[in-house]
C-alpha cells in the first residue's frame, strides 16, 4: 500500500480559533463555550443565506482579534460551506482583502481547510492563513430538503444541520501543533438514504483510520481523543462496531461533534448534529482550547463529508463520502 | 465488506420509524381534523342550506386555518407529531403550497414565490389533473355504452 500520510516537518500551529453559534446550539451541551452566539438565527439579516455569511464574517473577525492580527497579516483564506457555489463564504468574506480559495468537501470542509492550510504552510508557500467553515440549518434545509415550514416527520436516523461557523488561524506560533495530515479517499458503500448520512460517511472514516493506523504505526490508545465530524449516533455506532471487527478498538476515546453539539434526548435532533459548522464550532469552542491549555495532549480529528447533491439523489445515485484526518498535539512554547 | 452486505448491515441495525405509534397518532389527529371539519359544516349549515356550497366553505376554512398556522410557524410542529394525520387531509396540501411560498419569498415574487410555490405540491396537481382527465374519458365511454 502506498504511503499517503503527510507528516508536517515545520510544525504549523493553530494560533487561534473562534466559534459563532445559533440559538439551538447555544441551548445545547456546549452552549457556554461558544465565543459568540445569536438568539436570532437570522443574525439581523434579511435572508438565511446572508445570516450564514454573517456568521463567517464574525468568526474570522473574532479569530483574527484573538490572535491580535488584522486581515492584512493573512496570506490566504481557505473557506467553504454547504451552499451551492459556496456563496456563504464568498459573500461573508468579501470584505477581507485577502486571497481566497473556496473549498467544497461537504461536512469535511473544516478538516479539509485546516489540513490544506497546514500543508501550504509546511511547503513554505504561506506564513499565515485563515480556515473558515459554516453551515446554517435554515439555508441547508431549503437547499437539500424541504421548505422550513413544511410539515413532515423525520426518520430516527436523520441528523440536524448545525447553525454555526468556526474560524481557525494557522501560522507558526501557538500551543496547538498540526502534526500529521491524511486526506481521505472517496468511499461509496451503496447507501442512498439521505436520512442516514451517518451510515453513508462511516465507511470513509473507517478507510482513513485503518490507513492512518497502518501507516503511522500508532494505535487508538495512543490518543486522548479520536474526534469525528458529524457521524451522529448511527454513524458512530457503526464505526465502533466495524473497526472492532478490524481489531481496532475506538470505543473508549471516540467522540463525535454531532453528538457533542446537541442533546439528543431533549433537543429533537434524532441522530445528532451535522453540517460543516458542526465540527467547526465543536473544534473551535472546545477541542482546540483544551489542546491549547494542555488538558488534551494528542488527538485525531476526522472531518466527515457526504458528497451528494439533491439532484444526484433524485437520479438514484448512492452517497459518496470522504473523511480527512488531522493529528493535533499540544505543544509547549 | 461488499456494498450489498454493508447496505444490509446498515438497514438491519438502524432504528426504524415507529410505524404503529405514527399510525395511532395519525388516526387520532387526522380524525380530529375531520371532526373539526364536520363541526364547521354543522355550524355553516345553520346559515346556508345548500350542501355543496357549505362543503366547499368547510374545505376553504380548513385551508385557511392550515395556511395561517404555516405562516406563524406552528404547523410544522404539529405535523412532526401528527405525520399523515395532517398530511392526508386538505391541510397537508395547503401547508405544502404555503410553506414553499413563505420559503421562497427571499428570491422575490416572480423567480421565488411564482416559480417555486408548487415545488412540493406540483406532482399532486399534475397527476391529480391527469387522473381526472383519464377518469373523465372512462366515464364518457361508459356513459356512451350504457347510456
Amino acid at each position: 500500500m502506498e504511503n499517503n500520510l503527510i507528516t508536517l516537518k515545520s510544525s504549523p500551529k493553530i494560533l487561534s480559533s473562534y466559534s459563532v453559534a445559533g440559538n439551538k446550539e447555544h441551548n445545547g451541551p456546549l452552549g457556554n463555550y461558544y465565543d459568540e452566539w445569536c438568539a436570532d438565527d437570522k443574525f439581523g439579516k434579511s435572508s438565511w443565506e446572508k445570516a450564514e455569511s454573517e456568521m463567517q464574517r464574525r468568526a474570522l473577525r473574532g479569530a483574527l482579534k484573538k490572535a491580535s492580527l488584522s486581515d492584512c497579516d493573512l496570506d490566504l483564506i481557505l473557506a467553504g460551506d454547504l451552499l451551492n457555489q459556496c456563496v456563504s463564504s464568498t459573500y461573508g468574506l468579501a470584505d477581507y482583502n485577502v486571497p481566497y480559495l473556496g473549498l467544497y468537501g461537504a461536512c469535511s470542509t473544516c478538516a479539509e481547510s485546516i489540513a490544506l492550510g497546514a500543508c501550504l504552510f509546511d511547503g513554505g508557500i504561506i506564513s499565515k492563513c485563515g480556515a473558515i467553515t459554516s453551515s446554517h440549518y435554515c439555508s441547508s434545509e431549503r437547499q437539500f430538503r424541504y421548505p422550513l415550514e413544511y410539515g413532515g416527520q423525520r426518520a430516527p436516523t436523520a441528523q440536524w444541520t448545525t447553525t454555526g461557523s468556526g474560524a481557525f488561524i494557522i501560522g507558526e506560533k501557538g500551543n496547538v501543533n498540526i502534526e500529521q495530515v491524511m486526506f481521505g479517499r472517496i468511499i461509496d458503500k451503496g447507501i442512498s438514504d439521505i436520512n442516514n448520512m451517518g451510515a453513508a460517511m462511516a465507511p470513509a472514516v473507517i478507510d482513513t483510520l485503518v490507513r492512518y493506523f497502518d501507516q503511522s504505526g500508532t494505535k487508538p490508545c495512543d490518543f486522548d481523543l479520536i474526534v469525528t465530524g458529524d457521524l451522529g449516533f448511527e454513524g458512530s455506532e457503526i464505526i465502533k462496531d466495524l473497526l472492532l471487527g478490524e481489531g481496532i478498538d475506538v470505543r473508549k476515546n471516540h467522540v463525535d461533534c454531532g453528538l457533542m453539539v446537541f442533546n439528543r434526548e431533549t433537543q429533537d435532533v434524532h441522530a445528532g448534529g451535522s453540517g460543516c459548522g458542526c465540527s467547526a464550532i465543536a473544534m473551535a469552542s472546545t477541542i482546540i482550547p483544551n489542546l491549547s491549555s494542555g488538558y488534551l495532549k494528542d488527538i485525531l480529528f476526522l472531518g466527515t463529508g457526504a458528497l451528494m447533491s439533491p439532484m444526484t439523489l433524485f437520479q438514484g445515485e448512492t452517497i459518496p463520502a470522504v473523511a480527512h484526518l488531522i493529528r493535533l498535539t499540544h505543544s509547549e512554547e | 465488506m461488499k456494498n450489498k452486505e454493508y447496505v444490509e448491515y446498515v438497514s438491519a441495525r438502524s432504528k426504524k420509524s415507529p410505524i404503529l405509534m405514527n399510525a395511532v397518532r395519525a388516526f387520532l389527529i387526522g380524525g380530529a381534523i375531520c371532526s373539526l371539519g364536520q363541526a364547521i359544516f354543522e355550524f355553516y349549515s345553520v346559515f346556508n342550506s345548500d350542501i355543496k356550497e357549505t362543503q366547499s366553505l368547510v374545505s376553504l376554512t380548513l385551508i385557511a386555518i392550515a395556511i395561517i398556522l404555516t405562516g406563524i410557524g406552528i404547523f410544522d410542529n404539529i405535523a412532526r407529531v401528527a405525520g399523515a394525520g395532517t398530511l392526508v387531509p386538505i391541510t397537508g396540501f395547503a401547508n405544502a403550497v404555503a410553506s414553499s411560498a413563505v420559503d421562497t419569498k427571499s428570491e422575490g415574487f416572480v423567480m421565488g414565490v411564482g416559480a417555486k410555490i408548487f415545488s412540493i405540491s406540483g406532482p399532486v396537481i399534475l397527476f391529480g389533473t391527469f387522473s381526472g382527465v383519464i377518469y373523465g374519458v372512462i366515464y364518457y365511454i361508459c356513459s356512451l355504452i350504457w347510456g
